[in-house]
């Protein structure tokens, strides 16, 4: 949770500042969820993320340097510097990719759980989406289609309360978790501000995954300490009231689990923090950029010419 | 183990159910998904389920936008998923998947997936008679975006087309036309070959004016060609892969004759064949300038039969463009 909590804080100061282009969308608030759930998987599991993906990205074991170098748009990024913050992906890993279509990771979590399940061993795949994606239909669709055919799929909605400015109550109708099981599926509603609650939910959860029983929803309620993304701080959109952050904030998940830890185990860990985000940092910033004659490497298999435009 | 289709039936869906038999044969990662696959209610399907059994034949739900990405998601882990839309319009529910999606992964992450989907769209175009929403041509938008995208025109080419594009490591779109589906090929019959991505066919050699026919239009491309004979030497070039274009092809057949004309079913605004005319007026050597015979900007086929037929094109039309390139000269 702590490295998950340095990395965005730097990402965001460097958004801000400029030295990471385009926008981050921070998870600062919700790391409990992550660490929560990702400490139940193997290298062996895959997951889906969404554009707030960098806390699913390095709970599942990525390396920060490699992640920072690609918010920096470098080769040394997970992506060469052709993906960026939404679309951070290390297959060795499993992590598919992170997403910039709200709801779009879940029925590419579906077709994945499919396939692993036809390996006949017991992986799983955990679909990490928002509340905003509950009003997506693909999601929806997906939700059928892993229940009649019994997918070893973890849905996690982290439900933070907005989708982008939009309050929970003005999108969802119902609610998340009662929907989920309207399709069948075992669904739980966690604090998400709490990392033993989100793991100890997970764990069961994932094991009727695992034991072929079919997909399962976790919903957990958390919340983001910042706006949608980096432009609307560098804005200053606000779009939530003051006391209602505030309040949040005093049930950040960090220093809940930090009392429980004393403090010379939270000291030590977040000395080591500070220095692997430190080394992060000098790694980004001293990797290489791609070469503008590159820019579609990648695009197709093989050598399919791809004619000029502005590229002649 | 059922029987396969008749070897007998030199047909178009035949030619595609073939192929569909032999790539689920040949690597088993491959397999189907869609609605009404199960009892190959296109044609095109048939006898799948029953040889390869319901884990490598999956019928779904009315789901497309979930299963056209549930595509992707298995590929990701090396599968090799044809997905079968038997509405031509039901691409647009999915473009967000395939455009936004399947198509952008291998860039979007440094190149660390493919995704190899084959999109099989086993009734485009119009099928005089269904309107609105059954009758449209979307492969110039799948081409836009950058999908590979073939639309056969012959039985062979139907068969070794779709075997290619299930191999293919990228995604790829295949348009069959509707009005081929129970076309049959009298010189198609012997070898069963497979026939590469991008590369285009010269059906008739000619030396006064190249057609470029997409799909069921090199029918009607050969028929013109032959009606016109004693006037005018045609050749014709099918492109089949519309996505990446034959571009070499044409040049040599436009550099030799000197006179274009596209068949092409698209629309007019930001088609297929407005994009061939713009690329040859740029770079070939031309002596009249080049036409296109296309349906109307942003078409809607309406119901009634002879509305239908009068918006899609047809012999009539591409004769009268033939003979329009014909008598003017370049300025």
């Amino acid at each position: 949770m702590k490295l998950i909590r340095e990395f965005e804080e730097r990402c965001l100061a460097m958004a801000i500042d400029g030295e990471i282009d385009g926008g981050i969308h921070p998870y600062i608030g919700q790391e409990a969820v992550a660490a929560g759930v990702c400490s139940n998987l193997t290298d062996q599991d895959f997951l889906t993320s969404t554009h707030r993906g960098h806390g699913h990205v390095l709970a599942k074991g990525a390396d920060p340097r490699r992640l920072l170098a690609e918010l920096l748009g470098t080769l040394e990024g997970f992506n060469k510097g052709r993906g960026g913050s939404m679309h951070a992906a290390d297959m060795k890993l499993g992590i598919l990719g992170a997403n910039g279509i709200v709801g779009a990771g879940g029925a590419i979590a579906s077709g994945a759980a499919w396939a692993a399940k036809a390996r006949g061993n017991s992986q799983v795949v955990v679909s990490f989406f928002g509340d905003g994606a509950m009003s997506q239909g693909v999601l929806l669709e997906a939700f059928n289609l892993a229940a009649i055919w019994s997918l070893p799929v973890l849905f996690v909605c982290e439900n933070n309360m907005y989708a982008t400015s939009l309050k929970l109550e003005s999108g969802l109708a119902g609610n998340a978790a009662r929907r989920a099981e309207g399709f069948g599926m075992v669904a739980r509603t966690v604090d998400g501000m709490d990392v033993e609650a989100v793991a100890s939910a997970t764990k069961d959860l994932i094991e009727h995954c695992r034991a072929g029983r079919g997909p399962a929803f976790l919903e957990c309620s958390t919340y983001r300490f910042f706006g949608h993304h980096s432009v609307l701080e560098l804005l200053g959109v606000e779009f939530r009231d003051r006391d209602e952050v505030a309040e949040w904030r005093e049930r950040d998940p960090i220093p809940l689990l930090g009392a429980k830890l004393g403090d010379d185990v939270v000291a030590s860990i977040e000395e080591a923090i500070k220095k692997e985000i430190d080394d992060a940092v000098e790694f980004a910033k001293n990797a290489a950029t791609p070469e503008p004659k590159d820019a579609l490497m990648y695009l197709y298999a093989g050598a399919t010419a791809v004619r000029p435009g502005v590229i002649l | 183990m059922s029987e396969l289709p008749s070897p007998e039936n030199f047909g178009y869906m035949h030619a595609m159910n073939r192929a569909l038999h032999a790539e689920m044969a040949a690597d088993e990662d491959v397999f189907l998904l869609g609605e009404d696959v199960g009892v190959g209610a296109s044609g095109v399907t048939s006898g799948l389920l029953p040889r390869f059994g319901a884990e490598r034949v999956l019928d779904t739900p009315l789901s497309e936008q979930a299963f056209t990405s549930f595509g992707t998601g298995a590929a990701m882990l090396g599968k090799k998923p044809v997905i079968e839309f038997q509405i031509s319009s039901l691409i647009y529910l999915v473009f967000e998947q395939i455009v936004n999606q399947a198509h952008k992964f291998s860039l979007m992450t440094g190149g660390q997936v493919r995704i190899p989907v084959t999109y099989l769209v086993s009734g485009s175009g119009s099928r005089f008679g269904w309107a609105g929403q059954h009758s449209d041509n979307p492969y110039s938008l799948l081409a836009h975006a950058g999908i590979k995208t073939v639309v056969p025109g012959l039985p062979s080419d139907a068969y070794g087309l779709l075997r290619s594009a299930i191999q293919d490591p990228d995604p790829v779109a295949v348009f069959a036309p509707s009005s081929l589906l129970g076309a049959t090929d009298p010189a198609y019959g012997g070898e069963e070959e497979i026939v590469p991505l991008g590369e285009a066919n010269v059906v008739r050699e000619g030396a006064d004016l190249t057609i470029v026919a997409v799909g069921q239009h090199v029918g009607t491309a050969i028929e013109v060609a032959e009606s016109l004979g004693d006037r005018v030497d045609i050749e014709i070039v099918d492109p089949r892969t519309v996505y990446p274009f034959d571009w070499d092809c044409l040049r040599k057949s436009v550099n030799k004759t000197g006179r274009l004309v596209v068949i092409d079913d698209s629309n007019r605004m930001c088609g297929l064949g407005a994009e061939i005319v713009a690329t040859a007026a740029e770079e070939f050597d031309l002596v009249a300038p080049p036409r296109r015979v296309c349906r109307p900007d942003g078409t809607v086929i309406p119901y009634a039969l002879a509305l239908d037929k009068a918006l899609v094109p047809g012999a009539e039309q591409l004769t009268d463009a033939v003979e329009a390139t014909l008598k003017s000269v370049s300025k």
